[in-house]
């Protein structure tokens, strides 16, 4: 099956079509089960969706200090329980990666797209019974905004300057500058819109499920709302999100059919649970993805040659096995996926190349320095592993790494963005300028890399407001150039979102944005009759 | 019985003073590890301007002794005040957990102590034979293994080849009492596995121990029989010890169960106080880390007065 998991790959990354991987697909005599899960078409098997039964979701991600509100909200528990049962987002990201309307009806922006109005949809009942306007959507916005929130949303809604009611339906908001994708934003997991008068506590908002009962880290449990606005979505009469963190319990639990999902399948032995009757594997290619971000401000990294040099010394391939047992693609150390927009598949992959590593090293000066690089489980599971692999290739290129183990504790506040050079998880952003914003702008507050490039940053404003999709394409392009020549971060590999499923389960194409179906899959799939 | 209630009086006020020690060692042990909620709960997603706004709120900022004073003056009147992380009344946070650790401990100690029990009489009795190497071998090894490892074989038999029993307990509300026993059976099954070892090893070492004193010669030159001399003379004299090792695996029962909590998915303490922890969560970590403590004190308290009152000796004093 080696061949066609090959052609499955270059299929989600697109160097191949649709077309010819069918005719491949076929040449390798793969039946349609095989292929099932690249197109994430059970549906297209005919099946119409159906309503009914309780959908029991096994979900890694939860702890017993978690809350409802969805600002504090920071891992898949609370996420498929709040994106993806109890609430909605003024805009919602498809399986395309293209914004789609959800409780905005549309919007249009100013020509600079600095000032962008939303219709709201008119209609929408929250759970509580009463119907949304714009008040309630200010009210949300705002909570995340000002000087004293505490949400992790705070830097998302920066760019934000001013939100004005211009009617009971219409909202208008200015930004600070231009913004070509701030619909895109509107669609962030913690931008929930819920009653003005909710202090974001009680679980109320608007989406296909209520709450009834909500035990953090550990059960909760919610039904069907009547009267969601929504007439093709939420299927299932009941809910009920299961905290499972740890890997083995939740795989048992689904083979024994005590769950109906699972998220986050253990690497290791999916492909013995593939081969399982009864259970399906979804693989999505999103835009997850490992750095190991040196911090430009400080020597030996301030040098470009040495950053080169590091760049050269890795071998994506060996750790693309290796870590990720080939689920996921190798990095171009840049961190734009496959499967964003712009991505330039037209820059040349990066190779494993021990004499341009000796050259560059030899042309920064520096000939038997050892480099501290920091690591920890915390970053990304396999990260120790990671840096071992990559101190023996890095050996052959004369390049000595000294891997050192931080604890998992606190790895984010005292090795992340402290130590010169570390390993560090991204769960990767939907569009181009949100990652750069993120983490490559020279004022980002996460830019991790201290990495200050004035023709990327140039470019990174000049894009952000550029409507023209020709020309944002070849800004995005010039700057995924820049950061891989340039930037501060090898980027080995993007790791695919792996989850399993009971055959029982049907649905349409998955988004990739996050995991589960955009963490909506209790809303959009359905029980096969 | 003076002797007696002076001694529990006396052992209330040492494990009252034990409390308060332990509050200060949490408090000191979480204080030193790195970072705090704010960081803890942000994690990546964490701004200087968030983390002052979370410090703010929750009183963060102020210096260790003041947090420590404040919480200790809340506590002896009562409040044992909210998690810091998610604003909940920590009573209400723990209160069903602890019921679950005792429900799982109870059960299992229910048909755990007496089949221990009887297996080390068993022993005894038959000492040397075929049965007590058997039993011996069995139980040593359920020891040897970690808990684990007994865990995933239990699961991996009677739940994924065969389905008898599900492979995660998480009980909840809707369930009735027999879909709960049901549904924790492997988790009681894997815990009888590593405490009945223990148990029943003790037990056979304290009755043979007492075999070899002279009375039990005496009875023998009696003429009584083995099984006799063992339960009516041997096991009586034995009892201490056995006490003390049933209550230990008691309190094990209910405070060291963090791994097989994790295994099947119980909702226990155990896995509270670890997210507690690694939140820096300090009121979380304190409550269920006394009422850990206070399950020891109160435990080893009624060892002693068990053994106390197994004792004629000390039972009557001149």
């Amino acid at each position: 099956m080696v061949g066609l998991e090959l052609l499955q790959r270059l299929l989600s990354e697109g160097k191949v079509s649709r077309r010819e991987f069918i005719a491949q697909a076929a040449a390798l005599g793969a039946t349609a089960a095989f292929s099932q899960s690249i197109f994430a078409s059970n549906a297209f098997a005919g099946d119409e969706p159906r309503r009914g039964g309780r959908l029991r979701i096994g979900i890694s991600g939860g702890s017993t200090t978690d809350t409802i509100d969805p600002a504090a909200s920071t891992d898949m528990m609370n996420q498929i329980l709040i994106n993806g049962q109890l609430g909605n987002s003024l805009v919602e990201i498809d399986h395309e990666n293209k914004p789609i309307p959800e409780l905005a009806e549309s919007w249009e922006s100013s020509p600079d797209a600095r000032i962008w109005n939303f219709k709201l949809r008119k209609g929408v009942e929250f759970h509580n019974g009463k119907t949304m306007d714009a008040d309630d959507v200010i009210h949300s916005l705002n909570h995340h905004r000002g000087e004293d929130t505490k949400s992790a949303a705070k830097v998302i809604v920066d760019s934000i300057e001013e939100i004005k009611k211009e009617d009971k339906y219409t909202i208008s908001i200015v930004l600070k500058s231009g913004n070509a994708d701030f619909p895109f934003l509107l669609s962030d997991y913690h931008l929930i819109i819920a009653p003005a008068t909710s202090d974001f506590t009680d679980g109320i908002f608007s989406g296909g499920y209520i709450l009834q009962q909500y035990e953090p880290g550990v059960r909760a449990f919610a039904t069907k709302n009547p009267n969601y606005f929504k007439s093709d979505r939420a299927f299932f009469d009941e809910v009920e999100t299961l905290g499972i963190n740890d890997v083995n319990a939740r795989t048992n639990a689904l083979k024994t059919g005590q769950i109906d999902i699972m998220n986050r399948c253990e690497l290791k032995t999916v492909h013995l649970l593939k081969k399982m009757k009864g259970i399906e594997i979804i693989r999505q290619n999103g835009f997850k993805h490992y750095t190991f971000a040196m911090q430009c401000d400080t020597a030996p990294y301030n040098s470009n040659d040495v950053r080169l040099a590091l760049k050269y010394g890795v071998d994506r391939e060996k750790l693309l096995e290796t870590i990720l047992r080939g689920y996921g693609s190798i990095g171009n150390d840049h961190p734009i996926s496959t499967a964003n927009r712009y991505h330039a598949s037209e820059l040349p992959q990066r190779q494993f190349d021990p004499d341009k590593a000796k050259f560059h090293l030899k042309k920064a000066g520096i000939t038997d320095a050892s480099f501290d690089f920091h690591t920890s489980e915390a970053a990304f599971s396999g990260a120790i592993d990671a840096g071992v692999i990559y101190k023996e290739t890095a050996a052959k290129a004369g390049i000595t790494i000294n891997v050192v183990r931080e604890p998992n504790d606190g790895y984010w506040s005292n090795v992340w963005m402290k130590k010169p050079w570390c390993a560090v998880f991204w769960g990767g952003r939907p569009t181009e300028d949100m990652m750069f914003s993120t983490a490559y702008a020279a004022d980002a507050a996460w830019n991790d890399t201290s990495w200050k490039n004035n023709r990327f940053n140039e470019l990174l404003v000049t894009a952000r407001a550029e409507l023209d999709e020709a020309k944002r394409r070849a800004m995005y392009v010039e700057m995924q150039s820049i950061v891989r020549d340039d930037g501060g971060v090898v980027v080995p590999m993007f790791a695919a979102d792996l989850a399993a499923t009971s055959d029982k389960i049907a649905h349409g194409p998955v988004s990739a944005n996050w995991e589960l179906d955009g963490l909506r899959a209790p809303e959009r799939w359905w029980f096969k009759s | 019985m003076n002797k007696l209630a002076a001694m529990i009086t006396k052992r209330i006020v040492f494990g009252v003073l034990t409390l308060f020690a332990i509050s200060l060692l949490i408090f000191v042990g979480v204080e030193a590890l790195p970072g705090d909620l704010a960081e803890a709960i942000l994690g990546q997603n964490a701004t200087p301007e968030t983390i002052q706004a979370f410090r703010t709120e929750l009183k963060l900022d102020l210096p260790a002794h003041e947090r420590y004073f404040a919480w200790i003056n809340a506590f002896v009147h009562g409040d044992l005040g909210k998690s810091l992380a998610n604003g909940r009344p920590i009573a209400e946070v723990i209160g069903w957990r602890f019921a679950n650790s005792l429900l799982l401990a109870g059960a299992t100690a229910l048909f755990a102590i007496p089949l221990a029990i009887i297996l080390g009489l068993l022993a005894a009795i038959y000492r040397d034979s075929w049965f007590d190497k058997c039993i011996s071998m069995v139980t040593l090894s359920a020891i040897s293994l970690p808990e684990f490892f007994v865990a995933y074989i239990l699961i991996a038999l009677l739940s994924v080849q065969i389905f008898l029993f599900p492979s995660i307990s998480n009980i909840n509300d809707q369930m009735s009492v027999f879909q709960k026993m049901h549904a924790i059976f492997l988790p009681c099954l894997t815990l009888a596995f590593v405490v009945v070892g223990h148990m029943m090893r003790m037990t056979r070492a304290a009755i043979i121990n007492v075999l070899s004193s002279p009375f039990i010669e005496m009875a023998k030159l009696k003429g009584i029989g083995r099984k006799r001399i063992i339960v009516k003379h041997a096991l009586p004299n034995a009892l201490s010890p056995i006490i003390n090792v049933v209550v230990l695996n008691l309190a094990y029962l209910v405070v060291g169960v963090v791994v097989v909590e994790v295994v099947f998915v119980y909702p226990g303490l155990g896995q509270l106080l670890v997210d507690a922890v690694s939140k820096r969560d300090l009121p979380v970590v304190q409550a269920s880390g006394l009422i850990f403590a206070a399950t020891y004190v109160f435990l080893n308290l009624t060892a002693d007065v068990l053994s106390m009152l197994s004792n004629p000796k000390l039972r009557n004093p001149r």
